[in-house]
Order: C-alpha cells, then structure tokens, then sequence
C-alpha cells in the first residue's frame, strides 16, 4: 500500500480514537458540570487520540501491517505531538486556569503571567533530567530523546506506582478472608447514633436562637424607661444579658463539639454500608470470580515484589521477553513441535494487545474515580487538564517499557524512533518504584485495618 | 422554655452549589465566612413567624436540614431524609448540570423507602404529576450564584427550571444577600408558611388541590425536557 493511502488510514483511526475521548470525557469525567471551555474537553481528546495513535501503531507493527517507513514516519510525527502537548500546550494552559481561579490576579496581567510559569516549569523540567543516568551526553538540545527520556521518568514513575498499588489492592477488596462480618444491626445502630447526635445539636441551637431571641427584646425595650427605678432593673437585664452571652458562647462550643462528632459518626456509618454493600457484592457470582482470581493475583504480587527484590538486589536486568523465553521452554524442556516465528508473531501480538487495552481501560478507570474523589465546580477544568497530562506520560512510558515485552524483531521500531535511551534504567526505575510502592501499600492498608472500629478490640 | 413546634426542611443539591452558604444566610442573616465541604449533615435553626401580622401570629422552630451531596456518601444519606415536611432544591446556575441532576435527588428522596440499593433512579420512574398528587411536601427552588452567571455566559437567558414548573413549585434566584422586603425573601417566607399549613392546619384549609393539579397538568411531560 501506498504512503497515502497508509496515511488515510491512521488518520480515520485517529478520529476514531478523538471521538472516543470525546464522548468519555462528557459523559464520564464531566458528568456533573458543565463545559464552559472547549479546549479542555479538545486537548484531553487529542492527547488520548495521539496515545492510541502510538499503542495501535505498536500493533501495526507486529502485524506487519502497512509499509515500514510509512509506519516509521508516523512514529516520528506522533511522537512529536504528543512531546508537543504534554511539555509545551498542557502546563502553559494549567498554569493559565490556575491564574484565573485566583481572585486578585487582574485580567491583563494574566497571558503574561502563564508564560513566565510556563518558562520557570520548562527550566525545572530540563533540571529534572541531570540526576537521572538516562541519555548518552551526545544529544542535540531538541531532539526526541530529550524530551522522551524525562517524560519517560516521571510516566514510569506513575506507572510503577499504580501497579504497585493496584497489585495489593486488588486481592484486598475482593479476597473475602479480608471483610469485616457487618450485620444489619450495626448499621442500624451507627444510624441511630448518628440521629441521636444531631438531635442534640438541634436542641442546642435552638437554644442559641432564643436566647439571641431574648437579648434581642431585651436590648429593644433599652430605649424606654431612663428613670431611677427603671434603670435598676435595666442594669438587671444588661447583666441578665452578659450572662447570657457567654451561656451562647458556651453552648456554641458544644455544639461544635457535637457537630465534629456527628461527621465522625457519619463517616463510621458510611464504611458500615459499604463493607455491608461489598459483603453483598462478593456473594454474587462476579463476587466468587473475582475472590477466586484474588488468590492468583496475591500469589503473583507477592511473585513480583520477590523478582523486584531479586533484581535489584543483584542488578540485573532480563535480557529475554516472555515470549521468547516460554518458547524456548516450550521447545527445549517440553519439546513440543512448533513453528517459533509464526507463533511468536500471534502470542506477542495477543500479549500486547493485552497488556494495551488493560491498561487503558485501567487508567481511564483510575483516573475517573480520582476525579470524581477532588474535583469541584471551581477546579474541575484543572484537574481535566492535569489527568490529560498524567494521561499522555504514562501512555508514552508504557511504550518504552512494553520494548521488554516484545521478541527483539519487534522491538527494532521502538529503539529506532526513541534513540539510544538507558532502557535498563528504566526497568530498573519501575522496579524500584514498584517496591517501594507495593510494600508502602500493604504497610497503610495494614494501619487501616488496625485503626477500623470494631476489630479485634 | 415554652414549647414550640417545630417543622423540618431538607436542603439538597449537588455538591458545591452553595447549600451550607444557603443554610446560613438564612439563619444567621449573614453570609458564611469559609464554607467547606459538608460532610454528613449539618443543622441550622430559624425562628419563624407564622402568617406574621395576622391574629394568627405564631412562632416556629424551622429546622434547615443541609446535607451534604458527594456521590460517594449516597448509602448513608438516606438516614436524613425521613421525616421531613419540606424540601429546598438547589442548584448553581453556572453549571447546567446541576440543575438536571435535581430530578435525580428528588427520586432519591422519593425511593428512600425501596431498600438500600437505591441507585439513581432513571428519568422514567420518576413521575412529578404522581409526586405532586401523592405526597403533597412543599417544594422550593433555589438558583445560586446569580452574579457569576453573567461572567460566564455571554448571553444569560434566564429559563426557568424545568423541574420548578413540573412541580408547581416556586422559584428563586439568589446572589448572596437575602435583603427583608426582596422578593426573594417573600417568597421564601411564603414557602416556610406552606410548609407550616401543610404539616399543622392541613385540616382546616381549603385544599389548592385544584390549584397544582391544573399547573401540573399545563406543563408536558418529563421526557420533552429532556434535552441533552
């Protein structure tokens, strides 16, 4: 196939993918509010239509479809682009909705403003790449590795942190050995707490509301009766009216008290139903399913930190992918008869769609949650705009470190287009990472089973 | 202390349109210094005047019950909504959105009795003629921050809620000051006199039944305002 029709069809793919973005940013991410500038809701969907772009070529190329060098020269623009996004429009745009959310900066002085942000940002940015060994010194300023190799820093370390997490959270939630028993009774009686609270601080307000009631009425009749034996009983009331302005301060500060006491209840009630809710859930049968593969997921995290700790340990770094190594074992110790490269082909393509579409649907899933946990009506465009970014690093690391994945046939058009990174490094990184953040996860999740009420006490 | 009958609103919105700022312009007379997010419930008294210069003059307790409208506490709101003899609905008039999500709070009030797996229920199960028929609670609407709408919008063309003509229910647009003799405020105090009626004199009073059969009847159907 020619280059133009190769062109024609990435760039049918590419809309494809726009709209994709499009409808998940309305009807998901932004939900709730109302979209008052486009250019959010248009740089989050070209950033996800540029990384799909990059996964589908990836794809492309085990498959062997289209021409190489068209391939090749798609690698290049892409990848310009998306450096071109994530460094140069989302910071200058995060940094401009930042700008504006603050009340006291003026209107003028705002354009200005984003771009000295945007050039302190790119000089902490070039800063971030020195301690790092990821470039070989010989580099121009602005060539792809530059950009790619700090970019690829901060995207495995995000990568490596979520998995870490994701690894001990998973067969946390749905294991069934880790839930609480939660009857019907305990909610019921959290709740009855909890109203029992607030009834007491709707006493006590009202309370407050006759008192200021009072003092109101009495500081109304103050302008009547100046004479001797009025003003004896005026002296009176005043005083009645001092003691009763600190009796509000008194019952002011109960009712604080009480009020942090009802979100304290409040918050116990809310776990109570979920963990009721979760109990529910894991007596369905995608409950079952989900508790079964729970142990399979515990022993490989445990398998994974292991290897982790191995690695780094006697620092060293695989040299062969799992295809290739499964079918060395396939052929050598099983001896099973099979034609490598063309089941090579097939496994790896299986493999890294696999590992493609889990690991959109997993971002695009975490990073939904994470916006529905901090958003609001004020900062919601600047966290839209923050998740792209995370968005677009983490897709382009999962490229650099998915070169592990594939036989070395495959990996050629990675190492082409990317240059000479340190790839090791980076391997490395993730794993150091990943331990870090696994064992950090199973240290909190510890603390907050220790802390829940009701357990063990 | 004599005793004083009291009545209960619940106040409910989506989160950050402004309900616990609300809450406290009315019973303080003066706008909150630092809002935060509303976790749970939180409760505010007003004492209020009923058919205030009239022989008929009574005083009420009117307690603001504002609760807070994350996603994430759904399961355990619904232990403030029962009992209650009024609702304040309130939406913030820069965003849309929340202005169509009060059908779903008002379903979510409604199906607080249908067990504790109530998700949002869907546009269809949720009929306001039936509502207004059924359970007669006085309904206000609330649209906040009226002086930001204008920064926001070029053209600000102030269609009235949906939801407020589907219901019968009043409708007002606030800045952030609630000045006595303002039409807003009349109406509000006209609201907490409804709410007083319904819960205290529904006895003696000719019912507007016919009054909010013939505005329920006049506007269309849920599913023409759908508009998306």
């Amino acid at each position: 196939m020619g280059f133009i029709e190769d062109t024609l069809v990435i760039l049918i793919t590419q809309v494809f993918f726009f709209a994709g973005g499009w409808v998940f940013f309305v009807k998901k991410l932004f939900r709730d509010y109302e979209v008052h500038h486009r250019l959010v809701q248009l740089i989050f969907s070209i950033t996800f239509s540029l990384s799909c772009t990059m996964f589908e070529l990836i794809i492309f190329e085990i498959l062997r479809v289209l021409d190489s060098s068209s391939r090749y020269f798609h690698w290049n623009v892409g990848l310009y682009m998306m450096l071109f996004m994530v460094i140069v429009v989302i910071p200058f745009y995060i940094g401009y909705f930042i700008l504006s959310n603050i009340r006291f900066v003026k209107q003028q002085v705002i354009r200005p403003l984003t771009v000295m942000i945007w050039l302190v940002y790119i000089y902490i940015f070039w800063k971030l790449g020195d301690p790092f060994p990821i470039l070989s010194p010989k580099q121009g300023i602005l060539s792809i590795e530059q950009g790619i190799s700090r970019i690829g820093v901060i995207g495995v370390t995000v990568m490596a942190l979520l998995s870490g997490f994701g690894a001990v959270n998973y067969p946390y939630t749905s294991m069934a050995y880790f839930m609480r028993p939660v009857t019907p009774a305990d909610v019921q009686a959290i709740e009855k707490r909890l109203l029992q609270t607030m009834d007491m601080i709707v006493v006590k307000k009202k309370r407050i509301a006759l008192v200021k009631k009072g003092a109101l009425n009495n500081g109304s009749g103050d302008g009547q009766g100046r004479s001797g034996i009025w003003g004896m009983l005026r002296n009176v009331t005043t005083s009645v009216g001092k003691s009763s302005s600190e009796n509000v301060w008194q019952l002011k500060q109960e009712v604080a008290g009480l009020e942090e006491l009802s979100r304290q209840l409040f918050l116990e009630a809310h776990d109570t139903h979920n963990m009721q809710e979760r109990l529910i859930w894991a007596s369905t049968w995608q409950g079952k399913y989900f508790n079964f593969l729970g142990y399979f997921f515990s022993l490989y995290c445990m398998w994974k930190i292991f290897i982790s700790t191995i690695n780094i340990v006697f620092d060293r770094v695989g040299k062969k992918d799992p295809v290739t190594r499964g079918m060395e074992i396939a052929v050598h110790w099983i001896g099973i008869n099979i034609d490598v490269t063309f089941w090579s082909q097939h496994i790896s393509f299986f493999l890294v769609g696999c590992i493609v579409v889990t690991s959109i649907r997993g971002l695009l899933l975490t990073l939904t949650k994470f916006f529905y946990a901090i958003s609001s009506s004020k900062s919601s465009n600047i966290i839209v705009l923050v998740l792209a970014q995370i968005m677009g690093m983490y897709f382009v690391s999962s490229v650099l470190l998915m070169r592990m994945n594939m036989p070395a046939e495959y990996r050629i058009i990675i190492t082409q287009v990317l240059g000479e990174l340190q790839f090791n490094f980076y391997h490395r990184w993730f794993d150091v990472i990943f331990l870090v953040s696994a064992l950090s996860s199973i240290g909190f999740l510890y603390l907050a089973r220790k802390q829940a009420p009701g357990e063990g006490v | 202390m004599a005793a004083i009958d009291k009545v209960r609103i619940i106040v409910v919105g989506d989160s950050g349109v402004g309900k616990s700022s609300l809450t406290h312009l009315i019973c303080q007379h003066q706008p909150i210094s630092n809002p935060s997010w509303t976790i749970g419930c939180s409760v505010d008294v007003k004492l209020h005047e009923y058919k205030e210069g009239t022989p008929y003059q009574k005083t009420y307790f009117i307690e603001l019950w504002d609760i807070g409208g994350s996603h994430s506490h759904r399961n355990t709101r619904s232990v403030f909504y029962n009992p209650t003899h009024g609702i304040i609905l309130v939406h913030d008039l820069t965003n849309r959105k929340s202005q169509q999500n009060l059908q779903k709070w008002l379903g979510e009030i409604l199906n607080r009795d249908s067990g504790c797996k109530s998700r949002y229920s869907s546009f269809d199960d949720f009929d306001p003629e039936q509502f207004v028929g059924s359970t007669q609670i006085p309904i206000l609407v609330i649209g906040t921050k009226l002086d930001l709408v204008e920064q926001v919008r070029c053209h600000s063309q102030q269609r009235s809620s949906t939801i407020a003509e589907e219901c019968g229910a009043d409708e007002i647009f606030l800045i952030r000051s609630l000045a006595a003799g303002s039409s807003s405020a009349v109406k509000l105090s006209r609201f907490f006199d409804k709410v007083i009626e319904r819960r205290y004199h529904s006895r003696d009073r000719i019912s507007p039944f016919s009054d909010k059969r013939r505005s329920a009847v006049a506007s269309l159907s849920p599913k023409f305002y759908h508009a998306d």
